[in-house]
């Protein structure tokens, strides 16, 4: 194999088959499109149950986390991410999955540093930067009101 | 000259591979000796039923040798999990020595080359080499918890929930280890941990074109050679560089990944990987077919990436390895 | 004929943040982790920005469901604790706006766990 590093990446990069960017595009728009379109209904319903819009707001994406966790609980969370890609991923519902699914899988290890610790492994860094980023904006917009 | 001739060939006269349900669905399914649907191997915990599988390997080994546990001197084992747990808890058992080894999806072939060295050099005269990947123990470790919700890429492998044994003595009628070549790191820089193929295959070409040189044996010499498990995608990558250096090897080249899974109808990408991968293949399949009298003279080069998900995250590379064990149904 | 139209609006809309995720997840080597990180973070600089209420506004659950809208939910609950309570509301606002979201995850990701176990996937 006479090839150096940079050609063979080069090469491996090109040889290697391609995701199906167009049918991942169409899965992940209507997969995530019908998780709006039912939150949206649900937002209407629980109105229409005349719930005060503040509860509402909080409501909706607590039933989607609620949902997506106990179809993480049951194994088909990941059966339709397989196909949905970033149409599970992006809304609430990958948050929670990412929540659940390590919780799920790590009670092994025990209730504290299992499913305890494990919860955040990937649904950590979203409420690190999260915050992070939410913090900067709030000193920004004080210091902003300083000179209004 | 890196190849070694074995001068006291060691003879399988014990081989058993224990799977799961894919892989007892996939066109090799009549093959492996025992499989549990579930996975679980009646444990209660994925890295439980790793080891039970790989107990539940030698043993079957054994009693297809007519051996007791016993008669073996030395167990060369090893698996994926971190600090080799697998192997440990597995075959605590025997109470025999011991020897954990990494290769990563390697280690079978690094096992039965080492067991062989052993008994070719009269140290040990029974020795087993035992190997097992699980998936689900494999995706908790490397990858993500088993109920998330990932796309695989297209490149990406399935780590085979399967253990193989291997179970060798200076007597016996064969098949019979008679050359092996044990594979040196090869680092060709690439670090996408779903294309394990293209990272492992420059070490497959390096182990194969050493073989060749050394030993002036031409390809269609050997009924089949044999990678570990390069997939689809490692695969199709060796074929092109060992015909780019003059050594056509398509005639007779397949590939354990390949083979353990069905094209098309198993959803596995690129095809199976994991320690178990070619050892179940070897100890299922191909046993048989030297049994049936259908094989002769393979090259099994089985090929591991020796990278850790820390060392993945810190931008490392992941370097590749190949060892080679030919399996002779005569001893030359 | 109006929730039609909200329905509509939030299909669209959210099936839209979902692509180019996809887009991304296909295109380059971001992982999924690293997505949800650009989305939370982009959510709460386009709060601030100003452009992602009237996106609100006009897609409903549509902008807020994906997780850009929980980066608006935390870019709001600090606008609103700065404006109460002045600087100290940098660090408490956020999370009180998405207290709900993250106890839910935790207690129902939690009961489920003690619930469930893991499955080989297909």
């Amino acid at each position: 194999m006479n090839t150096d590093s940079k050609s063979y990446q080069k090469y491996a990069k090109k040889h290697a088959p391609k995701s199906p960017i167009f049918r991942d595009c169409v899965c992940a728009f209507l997969v995530g499109g019908l998780i709006c379109t039912f939150a949206e209904g649900l937002y209407h319903l629980y109105l229409f149950w005349k719930l005060p819009e503040d509860t509402v707001k909080i409501l909706v994406p607590c039933t989607l986390i609620f949902l997506a966790a106990f179809f993480t609980g049951i194994g088909i969370f990941d059966d339709i991410a397989r196909f949905a890609g970033a149409g599970t991923l992006v809304p609430i519902t990958g948050f929670a999955n990412a929540m659940a699914s390590p919780a799920i899988d790590d009670k092994s290890e025990g209730l504290v540093m299992g499913v305890g610790a494990k919860m955040f492994t990937i649904a950590g860094p979203v409420i690190v930067y999260g915050v992070l980023t939410s913090v900067l904006y709030g000193v920004v917009y004080w210091i902003w009101g300083l000179f209004l | 000259m890196n190849v070694i001739r074995l001068k006291h060939a060691p003879s399988v006269v014990g081989y058993a591979s224990v799977v799961g349900k894919k892989e007892h669905e996939g066109p090799l399914g009549a093959d492996f000796d025992l499989h549990d649907d579930a996975g679980t191997f009646g444990m209660d915990t994925w890295e439980k039923s790793e080891s039970e599988m790989q107990r539940l390997a030698l043993n079957t080994a054994l009693a297809k040798a007519k051996l007791s546990p016993d008669a073996v001197k030395a167990i060369f084992a090893g698996d994926l999990l971190n600090q080799c747990t697998g192997s440990a808890y597995g075959l605590l058992s025997f109470s025999k020595p011991f020897f954990g080894l990494y290769g990563a999806c390697s280690t079978f072939a690094e096992g039965t080359m080492l067991a062989s060295l052993m008994i070719g050099a009269g140290y040990f005269d029974v020795c087993a080499a035992v190997s097992s990947s699980h998936f689900c123990s494999a995706e908790r470790q490397f990858r993500f918890p088993l109920e998330y919700g990932g796309q695989r890429a297209p490149t990406a492998q399935w780590t085979a929930t399967a253990a193989g044994a291997f179970v060798l003595s200076a007597e016996g009628a064969g098949p019979y280890i008679t050359e092996v070549l044990p594979g040196t790191i090869v680092d060709k820089g690439i670090r996408d941990a779903n294309n394990m193929g293209a990272a492992m295959a420059p070490a497959a070409v390096d182990t194969m074109k050493k073989y060749f040189e050394d030993t002036g044996h031409s390809p269609d010499d050997f009924d089949m050679i044999l990678t570990g498990d390069l997939g689809l995608e490692g695969h199709s990558i060796a074929v092109e560089f060992m015909k780019a250096s003059g050594c056509d090897i398509q005639n007779v080249y397949n590939d354990c990944g390949l083979l353990l899974y069905g094209a098309g109808t198993q959803d596995v990408h690129c095809g199976g990987s994991g320690c178990g991968c070619s050892a179940s293949v070897v100890c299922g399949h191909i046993m048989r077919r030297f049994q049936k009298g259908e094989l002769h003279n393979v090259l099994y080069i089985a090929t591991g990436a020796l990278m850790s998900p820390d060392s993945l995250k810190q931008g490392g590379t992941i370097p590749g390895i190949a060892h080679l064990v030919r399996i002779s149904s005569e001893r030359i | 004929m109006e929730l039609l139209l909200d329905l509509l609006k939030a299909f669209l809309i959210g099936g839209l943040f979902c692509v180019v995720a996809q887009i991304l997840i296909d295109k380059t080597a971001l992982t999924p982790a690293r997505i949800l990180v650009l989305y939370v973070s982009l959510g709460v600089v386009l709060t601030a920005v100003g452009l992602y209420a009237p996106l609100v506004e006009f897609a409903g659950c549509g902008a807020t469901t994906p997780l850009t809208g929980f980066g608006y939910s935390l870019a709001g609950g600090v606008k609103k604790a700065v404006d109460e309570k002045g600087l100290i509301g940098a660090l408490t606002g956020g999370l009180t706006g998405t207290a709900g979201g993250i106890a839910a995850a935790i207690v129902f990701g939690y009961t489920f766990a003690l619930i469930f176990r893991s499955h080989p996937k297909k």
